[in-house]
């Protein structure tokens, strides 16, 4: 069996005549983890993922898979493997024999294929459909199978093309467990492609996120949603409010920002006079009389409200027509009623520009 | 509603009953002389006889000609086959400089008469030194099944079947075993299908037979000469023979590309 292996992304770039789809990308991923590129259609992450497949040769930079350099390495010889968006299952042949496709090809001795193929069924819970032809079989277990086809090549990286994109909510969770079962159990690397950022949430030890090319922000997920970089993640991944205002006192790495919130403090080192937005997620915005510590924001006009079971998801503006965004404790609230709001101090975050 | 769509039925009766009628008659007119016991195929039918099969199946020249039809059949929608499917691959699958221009020279045949193709072959023919013989027929039909055969087995290179082969190379196949594991069993109806149309085409095929055939005629050509002494229910026993075969191969056709769609509709 392959070690799982280091990824490295070094200033990756891939231009089509006028448009350049990836931009100067550069990442690492550590062996064994599970990361999902996430951005809007036409990010460039689905590019990221074919290069990485070696389908598409980068314009510059190099990609590493261990110590290895495979820039240049065709499919065949890389040590990937992929789960196609539509799964790309082969029609012509049955369950097992599609699993078996990549020993087969490889030569693998006639027995050690059965009882890998038969592992690897078993691993993704189809051990009794190996004799089924995949005209048969559901959309779920089609995604198992590719799954399972994927799998057995023992790849040092599994690549994910929007796998869970064509399966219903219900079972799109349930396979997202399923996967980040598998990955922690084989302790494989995986690299899954998505827009859907709960998704990316709910499995990844690394989200890296893409737009236009680039990359805007990546990291554990806690931390990427918790303080996001730009001002792209802070709308992109969950919902958050963007405090604009200019700078009007700097000392120790606090800034004070003079904003349509009033004088905001928050930590950071920007030069007086300059422009800058505060992301603050629907969490850490309070509504009622500020609490010692908190940062003051003024009042706000509440538009909406709507009640989400364990909390109520509030939306409003202040005087300067800015949208804020709350997520408080259920509490009756009247639309059109002026509420002061506040915010926790670790929930504002100054973003790059 | 319902009134409305019964009276579109009588309407649809009234004008298809003609239609097939007139498709339809001359074929069983042809079929039901066959079995004639007269010595001539008028009215009215005397019968039913085999006597007229009896003597076509007697007959050296008939039986021989069939043999050839076969034989320039079988071998000149092989060879018809092959060139279509290589043709799909290369251009369907690699980079050809001038690939439209090849596409569209391999679609024109299509559209040139087969009289001129026949009497094109036999000047060139003629002035290469390769006489008039079932090499030559069979050459011709080369040329005339071509396009069709290329037809087929190229539509059937789509985006579907490209994501399959790229799936392939991705675990790890040679070019050689994409060819031969995925691209060729996926194909199998559609070359199938060229096949059978490849062969159907030339069993019929009668000008550039006529044209290019020497002292082996083929079946279609035989058959004209017969006519050429008159009228004689052997023709039709001949003709029936002849008739019977393409419906044998049309079924075939028809078969192998319903596996297709419903192939198609799996994957």
């Amino acid at each position: 069996m392959r070690e799982p292996a280091e990824l490295k992304l070094d200033r990756v770039s891939k231009r089509y005549d006028a448009v350049t789809a990836v931009d100067d990308v550069s990442f690492d991923v550590p062996p064994g983890a599970y990361v999902v590129l996430l951005g809007p259609s036409g990010s460039g992450k689905t590019t990221v993922l074919s290069m990485l497949g070696g389908f598409t040769l980068p314009s510059a930079g190099r990609i590493l898979i261990g110590d290895e350099d495979v820039t240049l390495v065709p499919p065949a010889k890389r040590p990937t493997a992929t789960v196609f968006q539509d799964y790309a299952l082969f029609p012509h042949l049955g369950v097992a024999r599609n699993v078996a496709f990549g020993l087969s090809v490889r030569g693998v001795p006639k027995a050690e294929i059965a009882q890998r193929v038969a592992a690897a069924l078993k691993l993704v819970g189809l051990e009794d459909f190996g004799g089924r032809s995949i005209s048969a079989m559901s959309g779920g277990q089609r995604q198992r199978i590719a799954l399972a086809r994927a799998l057995v090549t023992e790849p040092a990286l599994l690549l994910l093309d929007e796998p869970l994109g064509a399966l219903d909510l219900s079972l799109r969770r349930q396979m997202q467990e399923e996967l980040r079962h598998i990955q922690r159990s084989q302790g494989r690397t995986f690299v899954h492609v998505t827009h859907d950022q709960e998704e990316a949430m709910a499995i990844a030890d690394l989200i890296v996120i893409m737009n236009r090319g680039r990359i805007e922000d990546i990291g554990p997920p806690t931390r990427v949603y918790e303080r996001p970089r730009t001002c792209f993640t802070a709308n992109f991944l969950g919902e958050s409010t963007v405090i604009e205002g200019t700078v009007v006192a700097c000392t120790d790495g606090r800034i004070v920002v003079d904003s349509v919130c009033g004088r905001v403090e928050v930590s950071g080192d920007r030069a007086v006079g300059s422009l800058v937005h505060i992301a603050l997620r629907p969490e850490a915005l309070r509504i009622g009389r500020c609490a010692d510590g908190d940062q003051p924001l003024g009042e706000m006009q509440v538009e909406d409200c709507i009640f989400q079971g364990s909390f109520q998801r509030v939306a409003g503006s202040n005087i300067h027509g800015l949208r804020l965004l709350a997520k408080v404790e259920p509490q009756s609230r009247t639309v059109g009623q002026c509420v002061p709001i506040s915010a926790r101090r670790s929930g504002l975050v100054l973003l790059e520009d | 509603m319902n009134a409305s769509h019964s009276g579109w039925d009588w309407i649809s009766v009234l004008v298809m009953s003609p239609l097939f009628v007139f498709i339809y008659l001359p074929v069983a007119v042809l079929v039901l002389f066959s079995f004639h016991a007269g010595q001539v195929p008028v009215p009215p039918f005397e019968g039913p006889s085999l006597t007229w099969y009896a003597k076509v199946l007697a007959s050296d020249r008939i039986t021989s000609a069939g043999f050839n039809s076969i034989v320039v059949g079988v071998l000149s929608s092989l060879v018809a086959t092959l060139l279509a499917t290589l043709a799909a691959w290369g251009l369907a699958r690699h980079r050809v400089p001038g690939a439209r221009a090849i596409e569209a020279l391999l679609f024109l045949p299509l559209a040139v008469s087969y009289l001129v193709i026949g009497v094109g072959l036999l000047v060139a023919f003629s002035a290469v030194g390769i006489g008039k013989s079932l090499m030559a027929v069979g050459i011709g039909h080369v040329v005339l099944n071509l396009p069709l055969a290329f037809a087929v087995v190229y539509g059937q290179f789509d985006r579907d079947q490209a994501r399959l082969e790229q799936a392939a190379r991705d675990l790890g196949a040679t070019e050689v075993q994409v060819f031969l594991r995925v691209t060729v069993p996926l194909l199998r109806p559609a070359i199938l299908a060229a096949f059978l149309l490849s062969l159907t085409f030339s069993w019929d095929e009668f000008i550039v037979a006529f044209l290019l055939s020497g002292f082996d005629p083929t079946l279609p050509v035989v058959i004209w000469g017969m006519l050429r002494t008159g009228l004689n229910p052997q023709t039709n026993a001949a003709g029936t023979l002849v008739f019977l075969a393409s419906l044998a191969a049309g079924i075939v056709f028809e078969v192998a590309l319903l596996r297709r769609r419903r192939d198609a509709r799996a994957g």
